[in-house]
């Protein structure tokens, strides 16, 4: 059986439930590289460029792993798929860095995707890489409809409560994880990018960390399109890149909810949109009333250093919430 | 009355200013950055901007000292993050309390509207429209002109007898296009510098290696950014072409593209055939196309945390292994050092130099001819 490879960084937050659904029904194989591990970490530091951000060396890391244990490397060239806004360079570029970057890899299947034309489409994307793999039009329309099923299933499971990695296990591991209880005494947002929030070794596993502090945890993808879409427009011009305006948005929302205690953001070091992010979010003063902390994590971070900046803003909040001084 | 001030980019300030003045802007003149300007922009500039926008932070606050009211800038349509600087800029000096205006060029070919806009406000001469373009047809060959006699020194530099001389004569005749006012004058005034850069004495038996300078405009094209790297390479004995030139850049975002820009699109497509933004992708594109020419290095200029040049810089190493030519990268940003710099730029000619010896090809002696920049 043919084996492909989806490395478990970046878009994999976002798209795996869909793609592996797809190259199953087409009967390929799906090998993923797993969790971040330090040997993960390692092997990316050595092998991407030192000024690129932690995201990118993760993931240099993860396709790394995969040397070896598939045919195909499924890398897509996502550019769009909102027809508004672009992702960040690095994915513009991806493939490529990928191709020329790391010696001896297995072919790339490397698809444009940009909903702003029709042969760029998301749709024809997935015919093209059927028609690699040498299927029919109508088991790739097949595979599209159970695809899309099965993303739409994840979208529902992670307006429901679940993180990225609970819901994708919840669909193929079947592990019935009940949604975080609601009873916490505390609520946090914690926004940002997905391959950031959701790795949980170059996030020091933040979400699992607070939840173990006994509050309930909600992130930027636990929020609908359409909710994000509908925030009213703060800045004069839109952000160019979708993960940064759906973190500036998400932001915006969790900044007016009555529920929320605490906002976190979170960004990698280097990261080149963030700066712009982070900034407007200061001086829009989104959270005026809320308290906010920046956590800035690279390959470097420990998990102590963190631990103890969560458990002192933790502590601040608890202690407004209580009317203290 | 408009105290317009805009961002400082090597020579280029000599056009714009001529241009706002005719349309009856008093100008600011945007003080060429030095370390306080840098040190003013990152302060107030995010962690991670790139050094550009740390850069014109500073320049901004500098100028509005000096009294200026109304920035003029660019703006971008991404994937870049340059597009957002111009509003992050208004945003943060807004913050501080300076109470200036903004006027955002938008890339015209894409919205026409806020560029007519854009020049309503600045025409404070009520100057009618063929007026309007006769002033800014000047202003281009203003800069065309700037921009060839720059060209010339970086090939007359590493020929000269006496060091020094070609930078000297050069800060002279730039006085002379910046006296230039009418279209004649300045035509004049640019074959004078021209004449006179030529007639510096060279060394005609002298190894001179031929470098490449690719990557993102801004650190290319200012001077206190990439810490004068053109003429240090020139003191060193190396023939400099920067693939990159105000009015090549502007023609390619403004109206049409032109050949260049077709070619280099087309040289970078087997390594990276998606724009990325900024100019990772020219970056790619013109160290394909200096290789074929037969350089004998590269120099690639980045800002640090410059996305796009980080993707190209990950591609490079292919490109230059596939060409046999070798390739240096810098990422600039405040903490960058001359004297490390130095060292580096020192030790990559001699190999480039010895590279050259050992291939035997004939070194390229002599004068270059001159009418190639006529």
């Amino acid at each position: 059986m043919l084996r492909i490879g989806i490395p478990s960084a970046f878009f994999y937050y976002v798209h795996y439930p869909m793609w592996k659904t797809f190259f199953e029904e087409l009967n390929v194989q799906v090998v993923t590289s797993g969790k971040t591990t330090r040997q993960i970490v390692d092997n990316g530091v050595r092998e991407a460029l030192a000024d690129a951000c932690v995201p990118v060396k993760v993931y240099f890391g993860h396709v790394i792993d995969l040397y070896n244990k598939v045919d195909y490397l499924f890398i897509p060239r996502i550019v769009c798929l909102n027809k508004k806004t672009v992702y960040c360079p690095k994915f513009l570029g991806l493939p490529d860095m990928i191709r020329y970057g790391i010696a001896n890899m297995p072919p790339v299947i490397d698809v444009r995707i940009d909903a702003r034309s029709r042969k760029d489409s998301l749709f024809a994307a997935f015919h093209k890489v059927g028609k690699m793999l040498g299927k029919t039009p109508l088991q790739i329309n097949k595979a599209i409809i159970k695809a899309k099923i099965c993303q739409h299933n994840f979208q529902k499971l992670l307006s429901s409560g679940f993180q990225p990695i609970e819901a994708i296990n919840n669909i193929f591991a079947g592990q019935v994880t009940k949604p975080p209880s609601q009873l916490e005494q505390l609520k946090f947002a914690v926004v940002g990018y997905p391959y950031i929030i959701h790795d949980q070794y170059i996030s020091v596993d933040i979400i699992n960390k607070l939840r173990k502090m006994g509050i309930s945890v909600i992130t930027s993808d636990n929020i609908s399109n359409l909710i994000l879409r509908l925030q009213p427009r703060v800045a004069a011009k839109h952000l160019f890149w979708t993960f940064s305006e759906r973190t500036l948005r998400a932001t915006s929302h969790f900044a007016r909810r009555k529920d929320i205690d605490g906002i976190i953001h979170m960004s990698a070091f280097g990261c080149g949109p963030d700066s712009i992010v982070d900034r407007y979010i200061q001086l829009d003063n989104y959270s005026s009333k809320i308290p906010f902390l920046r956590l800035v994590i690279d390959e470097l971070s420990g998990v102590a250093g963190v631990s103890t900046r969560l458990e002192a803003f933790v502590d601040m909040v608890k202690r407004k919430k209580r009317g203290m001084p | 009355m408009n105290k317009v001030t805009f961002p400082h980019m090597g020579e280029s300030f000599r056009a714009f200013k001529m241009l706002l003045n005719d349309l009856g802007n008093e100008v600011i003149l945007p003080p060429r950055p030095t370390l306080n300007t840098i040190n003013l922009g990152v302060q107030f500039a995010p962690e991670f901007a790139c050094f550009p926008l740390k850069i014109l932070m500073g320049t901004y606050l500098e100028a509005i000292q000096k009294g200026a009211n109304i920035l003029v800038t660019t703006g971008g349509v991404g994937p870049c993050r340059a597009g957002l600087y111009a509003e992050l800029h208004k945003k943060i000096l807004h913050d501080l309390g300076h109470q200036i205006e903004m006027i955002v060029f938008e890339p015209p070919r894409l919205y026409p509207l806020n560029f007519i806009r854009n020049v309503y406000k600045l025409n404070q001469a009520k100057l009618s429209i063929k007026a309007i373009i006769e002033r800014i047809k000047k202003g281009w060959r203003k800069l065309q002109a700037l921009d060839n006699a720059e060209k010339l020194t970086h090939i007359i530099r590493p020929r000269e007898l006496k060091k020094g001389t070609t930078t000297q004569k050069y800060k002279q005749v730039l006085e002379w296009i910046d006296d230039a006012n009418t279209f004649n004058d300045i035509i004049e005034a640019e074959t004078a510098a021209l004449e006179e850069l030529h007639k510096i004495p060279q060394d005609p038996d002298r190894l001179v290696v031929k470098v490449g300078i690719v990557g993102e405009i801004y650190v290319l094209l200012e001077p206190a950014a990439n810490l004068e790297i053109e003429e240090t390479l020139g003191n060193l004995g190396v023939e400099v072409e920067r693939s990159m030139f105000l009015t090549g850049w502007a023609r390619d975002n403004t109206w049409k593209e032109t050949v260049e820009g077709m070619t280099v699109k087309d040289a970078a497509l087997p390594y990276l055939p998606e724009l990325i933004g900024g100019h990772g992708r020219d970056s790619i594109g013109n160290t394909v196309l200096y290789a074929k020419r037969k350089f004998d290095g590269i120099i690639q200029l980045a800002p640090f945390t410059c996305i796009p040049e980080i993707v190209a810089r990950t591609i490079l190493p292919a490109v230059s292994k596939d060409y046999d030519i070798p390739v240096l990268t810098f990422f600039l940003d405040e903490q960058t050092g001359k004297a490390g710099m130095n060292t580096r730029l020192e030790a990559f000619v001699d190999l480039m130099k010895r590279k050259k010896l050992k291939n035997n090809t004939k070194p390229q002696y002599g004068h270059i001819p001159r009418h190639l920049f006529n």
